[in-house]
């Protein structure tokens, strides 16, 4: 915790960079055909063997870039989570969005829809979640982050419930399907880029408000005396935030823990300016989610492991180690 | 003192008929005040009188019921975006810590309202800082995490946080909470110093013979909707403090000061 500087922010955000570089380096690289670096160069010019152009192209590159989008839009959808309910344990999904685009995806499973349509309405669910937990929560026009915490976890248990009913009722051909969405999975991911325009478009959204969140992140009472438009603010931040966790919850399903470990990694090790923490938990988040990714297709191939898994597997020693180094 | 003869100046507040209710309680009558530059406030009454909200509204922080509040001769409303928080400073009662800072980290966020929505806080706001953490005693606390500090310490911090901000109006609630004798007596002199600057302080207090010591004007909410807002001299009366408070005051005089004491 130095002082506050832009060079320092620039640095960490740099190196930052090309860890995420070489994570994407290796999502294509990597694989039951492993493919040389000097090859995947020339397959993302367009040259090279057929076959290798074919796989770095049209398989790897998508899921790599959906893997860091993804990741991306969690980290940075979480960040600002902590900041809105000054909750250091609030994730992207503890307002129930994950909840309602899995009511969403399970619906249309249920009825046998396309797979654009399941995405469709994993967005839709997503998003009447959320407005369902906003209205919900402003109610009275108060908006305490308690009453909104509160309203959020109630969504997202109906929610719960909703989904448990239906697997339950579901006809066994379909549930593989269903478990495999809930569990969070990047191998359908084929058209990944509006998710990664969404996350530079969202950063570039924050980013004007970071140094106003550092006054909010410290209690709402000073951050009005301070001149913090906090209403305003509070809002822009909820639908934000919200949106990114829907866009990434269509495109990969509920992958677990980026949201809620990522930004306290930064925090940790970065400390928790805003105007650092964003953009280096979007890019962290993404570096993880794209090297968790490979790795679940790659150690035990040819299967597949969900990415959720190996988040968390990554996740927790990463994240225990960076607690115990600083003692309270 | 050197502030008095900057008391023909504007004053930095004015409170014309304010009156407010929460729901169906009235926490005070319509009343009037202005702080002129160099004065000081006390604001003082039992528990749950309504200080703190009187202090918010005061600081523009929610709407009067009745009446109007100017700060700088001109209304809330009229002051353009967040401009007017380089003229008046709340130091809140609670300093609520979710995460982990440093001392310098927080003390520092008083500048945000001198800061472009771009700017990063430069050297002079550096030295800006450490000269208020210095000033409060916390020299040597930059780089310690406020969440480790004690209460007195925190609440050093967050006066550092208002004396960054600059204000020249000083909204204070409770400033003297968790703060030992030295930096109860210490505190109180650094802002009668600021007031003698040409600043203007408003302070919720709850010790009477503290007020009765930095006051120039005292307003007494009594509870039940009455306010009394005078001169220390007139307001700090046995009968009426011990009206207000709901119990027996006694004035004693040591020959220099005069001393409440309960009975």
């Amino acid at each position: 915790m130095s002082p506050p500087g832009s060079r320092r922010a620039l640095l960490s955000l740099v190196g930052l960079a090309l860890a995420g570089a070489l994570c994407l380096l290796w999502a294509l690289a990597a694989g039951e055909i492993a493919v040389p670096l000097g090859d995947v160069f020339d397959a993302l010019a367009g040259g090279g063997d057929g076959m290798q152009v074919a796989i770095i192209r049209e398989l790897r590159l998508p899921r790599a870039i959906a893997a860091f989008a993804c990741g991306g839009l969690l980290a940075l959808a979480g960040a600002l989570m902590q900041v809105l309910l000054r909750n250091p344990l609030a994730d992207p999904y503890v307002l129930g969005i994950s909840g309602g685009a899995a009511v969403g995806a399970l619906a249309a499973m249920t009825l046998g829809l396309v797979s654009w349509m399941v995405d469709g309405a994993a967005f839709v669910g997503a998003l009447s979640a959320m407005a369902l937990v906003f209205g919900l929560s402003r109610g009275d026009g108060a908006w305490t982050q308690t009453r909104l915490l509160l309203t959020g976890v109630i969504v997202a248990a109906g929610c719960g419930a909703v989904v448990s009913m239906m697997l339950a009722l579901a006809p066994d051909t379909r549930v593989q399907s269903m478990l495999f969405w809930l569990m969070g999975d990047a191998s359908g991911a084929s058209r990944p880029w509006p998710a990664l325009a969404l996350l530079a478009l969202g950063l570039l959204v924050a980013m004007p408000f970071s140094r106003e969140l550092n006054v909010l992140a410290r209690g709402e009472l000073g951050a009005r005396a301070l001149g913090v438009p906090v209403e305003r603010l509070r809002l822009l931040v909820y639908v934000l935030a919200s949106l990114l966790t829907a866009v990434s919850v269509t495109q990969v399903g509920s992958v677990g823990f980026v949201g809620l470990v990522v930004p306290h990694l930064i925090r940790l090790a970065l400390g928790n300016d805003q105007r650092l923490l964003l953009p280096a938990a979007t890019l962290a988040g993404g570096a993880l989610l794209t090297a968790a990714d490979t790795a679940a297709r790659t150690v035990i191939a040819p299967m597949q492991l969900p990415v959720g898994v190996l988040t968390a597997l990554i996740g927790v020693p990463v994240f225990l180690f960076l607690l115990a180094r600083h003692p309270r | 003192m050197g502030g008095w003869g900057l008391v023909k100046r504007a004053p930095l507040l004015e409170a014309e008929g304010l009156a407010i209710r929460i729901g169906e309680r009235w926490l005070c009558c319509e009343f009037s005040l202005s702080l002129r530059p160099g004065e000081c406030l006390a604001l003082l009454g039992p528990n749950g009188a309504g200080k703190t909200t009187l202090l918010h509204t005061l600081a523009g922080l929610r709407a009067p019921s009745v009446g109007s509040v100017r700060v700088g001769g001109k209304p809330y409303a009229d002051w353009p975006g967040s401009s007017v928080a380089c003229f008046r400073g709340l130091l809140a009662q609670q300093q609520p810590d979710h995460f982990a800072a440093s001392v310098l980290e927080t003390a520092l966020v008083g500048r945000h309202p001198h800061l472009g929505r771009w700017d990063w806080e430069g050297a002079e706001d550096l030295r800006i800082t450490r000269e208020a953490l210095a000033a409060v005693g916390l020299e040597g606390f930059e780089a310690r995490d406020v969440l480790t500090l004690s209460g007195g310490e925190r609440q050093r911090v967050a006066i550092a946080a208002l004396l960054v901000q600059q204000p020249r109006l000083y909204l204070l609630d409770e400033p003297l909470n968790h703060l030992d004798l030295h930096y109860q007596i210490a505190v109180l002199d650094l802002f009668r110093s600021e007031a003698a600057d040409g600043r203007g302080v408003v302070m919720v207090m709850h010790d009477i013979n503290l007020a009765a010591r930095y006051a120039d004007h005292v307003i007494l909410l009594d509870g039940r909707g009455g306010v009394a807002a005078g001169t220390a001299d007139e307001i700090l009366q046995a009968e009426r403090l011990s009206h207000a408070f709901g119990h027996p005051l006694r004035a004693v005089t040591d020959g220099e000061r005069t001393l409440f004491i309960p009975d």
